[in-house]
């Protein structure tokens, strides 16, 4: 069984690494650059995990059967 | 198995201690987490579903079943798998009644998945009045 432990960790970095980038983007009064660098690391974490479920939905059609 | 569970369970911690910390600060990169943590479990307990299926095929070719039956037993299995998992994680983020709609199209599914057993269970039935 090997778990991949390290994707969690990961995105918990991006997220908090994130709001400190927003923090100090917006206590030098850019708001929309705070605005887009939360866009994109929404982007690459929802990457992430459209990956491991897209993993999980064909393995889910292997076992079951599905053509 | 027992070290598994030990694993699967000290994971979910970690994962929820992390969510609480990421709540605070980005809501929304919290509830991804959460659903690739759920994902992660279930990647895990598909490989433990494969063997009972494994087994499940094994006796039913040996017992010289129809094959149609089985195949759809295991469908109707795995439509409940995805619709489970689909509906708890709109349940997670608060879309209770899009998850009830999830599980009703889950519901539908199995049933338009069952008619050909329905039927022929009903014409057997026919053919035991009418003799």
């Amino acid at each position: 069984m090997s778990l991949d432990v390290n994707t969690i960790f990961q995105i918990a970095g991006i997220g908090i690494i994130v709001a400190m980038i927003q923090t100090v983007l917006k206590q030098m009064g850019k708001d929309d650059w705070a605005q887009w660098v939360t866009l994109i690391g929404f982007v690459v974490i929802l990457y992430m995990v459209a990956t491991l479920i897209n993993d999980l939905f064909e393995k889910i059609r292997d076992v079951f059967l599905f053509q | 198995m027992t070290i598994d569970i030990l694993q699967i369970v000290g994971l979910g911690l970690v994962a929820t201690f992390i969510v609480l910390i990421l709540k605070e600060q980005k809501p929304s990169f919290a509830f991804l987490l959460s659903i690739f943590v759920g994902a992660l479990i279930f990647l895990y307990l598909i490989d433990q579903i494969k063997l009972v299926m494994d087994m499940l095929i094994e006796i039913a070719s040996s017992a010289h079943l129809n094959n149609v039956y089985v195949e759809t037993i295991l469908k109707i299995i795995g439509i409940a798998y995805i619709a489970e998992f689909g509906a708890q994680i709109t349940r997670d983020a608060g879309e209770g009644a899009l998850a009830s709609k999830i599980e009703l199209a889950g519901k539908v599914l199995i049933l338009v998945l069952a008619i050909p057993i329905m039927k022929a269970v009903i014409q057997t039935i026919i053919g035991l009045i009418s003799q």
